[in-house]
């Protein structure tokens, strides 16, 4: 009846109901805040670990998924965002998960409830969190401005920045410099701004071969895969890319194109590109979660269940990342796994797993279809309560190779599957 | 009156224990059956949901395969016989234990 009066007063005032509204159940067993590789897979294994009986609802502000993984791929022209890009519907038609197109505005810990942007609020038994990063942009000086301005972009979200970065470098002179800045690690994706850097050089080899990229990297030096990197580099783009190590970025001049260090010299450039530091986003500091230097958000590594809070999981990029486990997308895919079956677990009152394992892999594109891999497995040490890598397992491709670049983009299909359809 | 009384009794604890008894084996083996199927979940980020892969995928899908056939590629991957670009990496993670439930568990899935 009450829904009906709802749909009813949305149909008198000539608009559609909100559909968060019609869709808004009071209480869930499982909320999930946020669609990306790790919220969307747990919305998705937390309903098929169940059988289906456990109800979840999935809390995103965003209208499609669009995948950072391949991102660089845009960038380098050789992919469009439409490739990249996936809809939540499946998650709702095939999965039954109630997906609710809002943001969450606070989360009260103590009451065990959500509340959003939309003024509606929703109770949960159990609340998986994966806010994925935000950028520091305060971190830097005069950044905050030259990117709400669009003048210096990021793009480590994909989206609207990556496409304004390609028509940066599209509009930029032949004979520019293309300035990219790496942050301190721990960040979002190790190898991606390698991965970027062999992008743009690429594209301009083909289209404005006298162009520069310039990478300022504030670590000592190239933090994923750089043998591999390196050696790609010397042998294509040897007049193209050069890279810099110990730079960190302290202050940015949109006016004169200008990036200044706490040590070395200032560098101009026609297109610049600065990534901030990174922590884990808003809603986990503001709740309280970011428990490791106000950053990242400690958990206990067999659940993923905070530290700092009952009952909420967090995955993903936002979580103090146990040895050698990179923030990847790959990590949060497995992440959400580990952590949906241990609320499946405890929500059914069966046992939960002793002695969990997650798998990584990363794939870089080099060109349009050359890549390189890292893999690595993570097994549960109940000892020491964390993650360790298996002695003798991962490892590195031996050199750039076509038949990786099927793979990695196989890859991408079958994860975006996994974790949205 | 008595001892029928004493029987019925004995009757009823019996059958509650029977049932306690059940019970655990059932939460044991229901555990086992969640912990199983999320580890094999491990493979689904590159060989597809249940071991189904996309349309098309280079990467095969996995569901349905003969379990030993499964069990021997995965120690051919671990002992190099067989060459690959990452399931060697990947199956020198794993133990016998977890490649054997692995197996089992695609295996037992409709292709």
């Amino acid at each position: 009846m009450k829904r009906r009066q709802l749909l009813q007063a949305g149909l008198a005032l000539g608009t559609a109901p909100a559909l968060w509204a019609a869709n808004l159940p009071a209480k869930a067993q499982v909320v999930v805040i946020g669609g990306g590789y790790g919220g969307a897979t747990a919305a998705k294994y937390v309903r098929m670990l169940s059988h289906y009986k456990i109800n979840v609802v999935l809390i995103e502000p965003n209208t499609s998924f669009i995948s950072c993984p391949m991102s660089n791929l845009v960038i380098g022209g050789s992919k469009n965002l439409t490739e990249l890009s996936t809809s939540y519907d499946a998650l709702s038609s095939k999965h039954g998960v109630t997906v609710v197109k809002d943001k969450v505005t606070a989360i009260d810990t103590q009451k065990k409830s959500v509340a959003l942007q939309n003024g509606a609020s929703i109770a949960y038994d159990k609340l998986v969190l994966s806010p994925g990063v935000d950028m520091m942009f305060d971190s830097i000086e005069g950044l905050q401005a030259a990117n709400a301005s669009g003048q210096i972009l990021q793009a480590w979200k994909a989206g609207a920045e990556t496409l304004a970065l390609r028509k940066q470098l599209e509009a930029m002179p032949d004979g520019g410099v293309y300035a990219l800045t790496v942050p301190e690690a721990p960040y979002r994706c190790p190898p991606g701004p390698y991965e970027r850097a062999s992008q743009v050089a690429h594209y301009f080899k083909q289209a404005k071969p006298k162009s520069k990229v310039l990478i300022l990297d504030a670590n000592p030096d190239i933090t994923s895969k750089a043998g591999l990197f390196k050696k790609f580099w010397s042998d294509n783009y040897k007049d193209i890319i050069e890279y810099r190590p110990n730079h960190k970025v302290t202050s940015v001049d949109a006016g004169r194109m200008s990036i200044h260090f706490d040590v070395q010299e200032p560098v101009k450039a026609h297109v610049l590109n600065v990534l901030p530091s990174m922590r884990a986003g808003a809603i986990a500091l503001q709740t309280g979660l970011a428990t490791a230097n106000n950053r990242w958000c400690g958990i206990h590594y067999k659940t993923f269940e905070s530290i700092a809070a009952k009952d909420i999981h967090i995955l993903g990029d936002a979580i103090l990342a146990a040895p050698a486990m990179p923030k990847s997308a790959h990590m949060a895919n497995s992440h959400a796994k580990v952590a949906a079956s241990a609320i499946v677990a405890q929500l059914s009152g069966l046992d939960i797993n002793e002695s969990p394992f997650l798998t990584n892999t990363c794939y870089s594109y080099v060109s349009d279809k050359l890549v390189v891999h890292v893999a690595s497995v993570h097994q549960y040490n109940a000892e020491e309560k964390t993650y360790k890598t298996v002695p003798g397992s991962g490892g590195l491709s031996s050199e750039a190779n076509a038949l990786e670049g099927t793979y990695a983009w196989n890859w991408a299909q079958n994860i975006w599957a996994d974790s949205l359809l | 009156m008595h001892s029928r009384f004493h029987t019925l009794t004995l009757v009823g604890l019996l059958l509650g224990l029977f049932s306690l008894q059940t019970f655990a084996q059932d939460k044991t083996s229901e555990s086992k059956a969640l912990h199983a199927r999320a580890d094999a979940s491990m493979c689904a980020n590159c060989h597809g949901t249940e071991g189904r892969a996309v349309k098309d995928s280079a990467v095969p899908s996995i569901a349905g395969l003969p379990r030993d056939y499964m069990v021997q590629q995965m120690q051919a991957f671990k002992d190099g016989s067989r060459p690959a670009t990452i399931m060697h990496q990947i199956t020198k993670g794993l133990t016998e234990a977890q490649i054997a439930s692995m197996a089992d568990y695609f295996a037992a899935l409709p292709r």
